[in-house]
């Protein structure tokens, strides 16, 4: 006989209920923090709600989220085929800054070609930062995650390098690179801008966004390709078994996924940005994109809502401060969720809590 | 010459300062991952020493008392970690992430509270940890110059120095360590042969947590005077690279931060000088570790368990 679910089997086991409970036990904690600083948690989380539902905070949210999107896609890409990208954020970088450089030295071409181009060599350079990482594992055996953290600190010092290249460097006061070519922009025209009342930000690269989604779905869950790549992931020994190439596919999944960070950078300059900034510290987009990979469980249309969720927390928590509330709130809350997502354990013990307190009264039962 | 030997001395001096707040997080780290569990929170502990330490030096005008705390605050990130992920069986990688974000997030809307800023008010030099052998040389001629650039150094420097020992004896020459190593390689035999592996490593972790606040507090309370959330940019993962480059052994750690040390030395004497790019300087490290990594040291072994939770009753 076929037991019928209780509600509490349904939250022990429904991997999204585990995630809404860390959210809602990350903005709990958050509330704590704001109640011991003295700061009033309805005006601050009134605030946050307020700044992004309006239609003009909505698009602000989709700018936000759209690098977020992709980046963790290319995180969560990663985690199914069983390495851990933390050298994404080395990948967002140069791919952003490949497509800045293109777009400079292009810029004459026609928007129909010159954005495929832009979004092309941000591909190329992302993946070629991953497959360097790749070689060097399969090669010489380096342990990936050491060379990833050294190929961010070499993307961002390079990036900097180039930002202040003549050509390329801002002719302003400002150190950043120039705007890149009207033709490469994503952005929405400026009356489209002013009619609809959205962000002034606002661009094409949502639409990018969902179709990365939807690839990266398709190519997990319907090629054969993804399969390999899932299995080396899932046990590379059983894979190797089973007589597939174990090297090549950790190169593979490492190219893919830093495309797709790369792409993800490119994104940003050519709608948010528009140009990159000599900075002094990493920025962290990469470093985001495996947060987001975690909170959407590395399934793509998780990420997707995820990054959306991301983007809202980051819009909004850059509006905390008009309330007098620190935007570093939004840390704790995340970190929170994350922190709750990673002993997700707990939740599903919930289960057990009621089978120890049924078998105790049935036990009472007995006796009588 | 007597600049070639100035320089040196000026190189030697910064390696020192840069590679010992390094250099206590990379011990942290060998205590966590040789043990088994993955920590890559060290950034956000040394966050959290940073910031703990010098508010505690400033507070107390004692640096001892900020430093002991700036590690107690890295403990207190580690004992977090350790839950998640000893305790409850965390996915290690997601628990550090987590670390990596509530470090900073706490301690810079902490440092808003108390100084209504982002960052604290600068030590005085009664408040910073104080100099070995200061004054000690005279600095009028080149070689006394020499020794004050090299010898005279921040004592947290000679601390570290005696702590690689201590920890290298600790790993190598005593039945701590052989049980701790054992946890990292093979936790159900050391169960089996009655060794509690849950609260070795959980001990494992919290001393992670602690000497990675140490590296924390020594970076706002030598290099600089105040920490800023600028402060901890990404040595946490230079720590955890020195290590892996290291072979997860501490003399290995010793020299990986020594070499990190070393590049930033040589990007503070080169950056001022020569009419190179600092940020292709900067890249210097980098780029020799990859070389380094290539050409001499090629595969770290990980340590067998590392990463993989233990549960008991597998």
């Amino acid at each position: 006989m076929k037991e019928k679910k209780s509600w509490i089997d349904f939250i022990s086991e429904n991997t999204f209920i585990h995630i809404l409970l860390s959210i809602i036990l990350g903005f709990l904690v958050g509330a704590i923090f704001l109640a011991v600083m003295g700061l009033s948690v309805g005006a601050a989380y009134g605030r946050l709600i307020n700044s992004v539902t309006s239609l003009k905070g909505f698009t602000y949210v989709v700018v936000y989220a759209v690098p977020y999107i992709v980046a963790g896609l290319s995180v969560a890409f990663s985690f199914k085929t069983g390495v851990f990208n933390i050298g994404a954020e080395g990948q967002f970088v140069v791919g952003a800054m490949a497509a800045v450089v293109t777009s400079l030295f292009a810029s004459s071409l026609p928007s129909i070609i010159l954005i495929p181009l832009c979004f092309l060599a941000a591909m190329c350079m992302g993946a070629l930062w991953g497959v360097v990482v790749g070689i060097l594992k399969t090669k010489r055996g380096i342990n990936e995650v050491l060379s990833m953290i050294m190929f961010n600190w070499i993307a961002f010092y390079l990036s900097n390098y180039i930002a202040g290249l003549p050509g390329i460097k801002n002719e302003g006061s400002a150190e950043a690179t120039k705007n890149i070519a009207a033709n490469a922009s994503l952005q929405f025209s400026k009356d489209f801008i002013k009619q609809a009342g959205v962000a002034p930000t606002f661009n094409w690269g949502f639409i990018i966004a969902i179709l990365v989604t939807l690839l990266v779905w398709l190519m997990i869950e319907k090629t054969t390709l993804g399969y390999e790549l899932k299995a080396v992931g899932a046990n590379k020994y059983a894979a190797e078994y089973g007589g597939i190439n174990v090297n090549r596919s950790i190169l593979t999944a490492l190219g893919i996924s830093g495309a797709m960070a790369g792409l993800a950078g490119a994104l940003l300059v050519m709608g948010m940005g528009q140009r990159i900034s000599i900075f002094s510290s990493q920025e962290g987009y990469g470093f985001a994109g495996i947060v987001v990979a975690l909170i959407g469980c590395s399934n793509p249309f998780g990420v997707f809502i995820a990054g959306l969720f991301y983007g809202a927390l980051m819009y909004g928590g850059s509006k905390l401060n008009l309330v007098g509330a620190p935007t570093q709130l939004i840390s704790v809350i995340v970190g929170t969720v994350v922190f709750f997502i990673s002993i997700s354990v707990i939740f599903r013990n919930i289960k057990y809590l009621k089978k120890r307190g049924n078998a105790s009264t049935k036990k009472g039962v007995a006796k009588a | 010459m007597n600049d070639f030997i100035n320089s040196l001395g000026i190189i030697l001096y910064a390696t020192l300062i840069y590679a010992t707040p390094l250099l206590y997080a990379a011990l942290g780290s060998c205590f966590s991952e040789v043990s088994g569990v993955v920590n890559i929170g060290i950034e956000g502990m040394m966050t959290a020493g940073a910031f703990t330490g010098t508010v505690v030096a400033y507070f107390t005008g004692n640096p001892w008392i900020g430093f002991i705390c700036g590690g107690l605050a890295g403990a207190i990130f580690g004992a977090l970690h350790a839950l998640a992920t000893v305790k409850l069986g965390a996915d290690q990688t997601i628990a550090g992430t987590a670390i990596n974000m509530l470090g900073p997030g706490i301690v810079i809307m902490l440092a808003k509270v108390l100084f209504n800023s982002t960052d604290t008010i600068p030590l005085d030099s009664t408040q910073k940890i104080p100099k070995f052998f200061s004054g000690l040389f005279d600095t009028s001629t080149v070689l006394g110059r020499f020794m004050d650039n090299v010898f005279a150094n921040y004592i947290s420097t000679y601390l570290v120095f005696i702590a690689v020992i201590i920890v290298w004896f600790v790993f190598y020459k005593t039945q701590f360590g052989l049980r701790l190593r054992a946890c990292g390689e093979h936790p159900q035999a050391c169960e089996t042969l009655g060794i509690n592996v849950i609260s070795m490593r959980f001990l494992c972790v919290v001393i992670s947590g602690f000497l990675a606040g140490l590296g924390g507090a020594c970076v706002t309370m030598t290099i600089s005077t105040q920490f800023r959330p600028i402060s901890i940019v990404g040595q946490g993962f230079i720590a955890i690279a020195a290590v892996i480059f290291g072979k997860f052994r501490p003399q290995g750690a010793l020299l990986g931060c020594l070499l990190f040390g070393f590049c930033s030395g040589l990007k503070v004497v080169l950056g001022g000088s020569s009419g190179i790019s600092m940020h292709l300087i900067s890249m210097i490290p980098y780029v020799i570790t990859i070389l380094v990594l290539i050409l001499f040291v090629g595969r770290s072994r990980v340590p067998a368990a590392n990463g993989k939770p233990y549960i008991k009753s597998k």
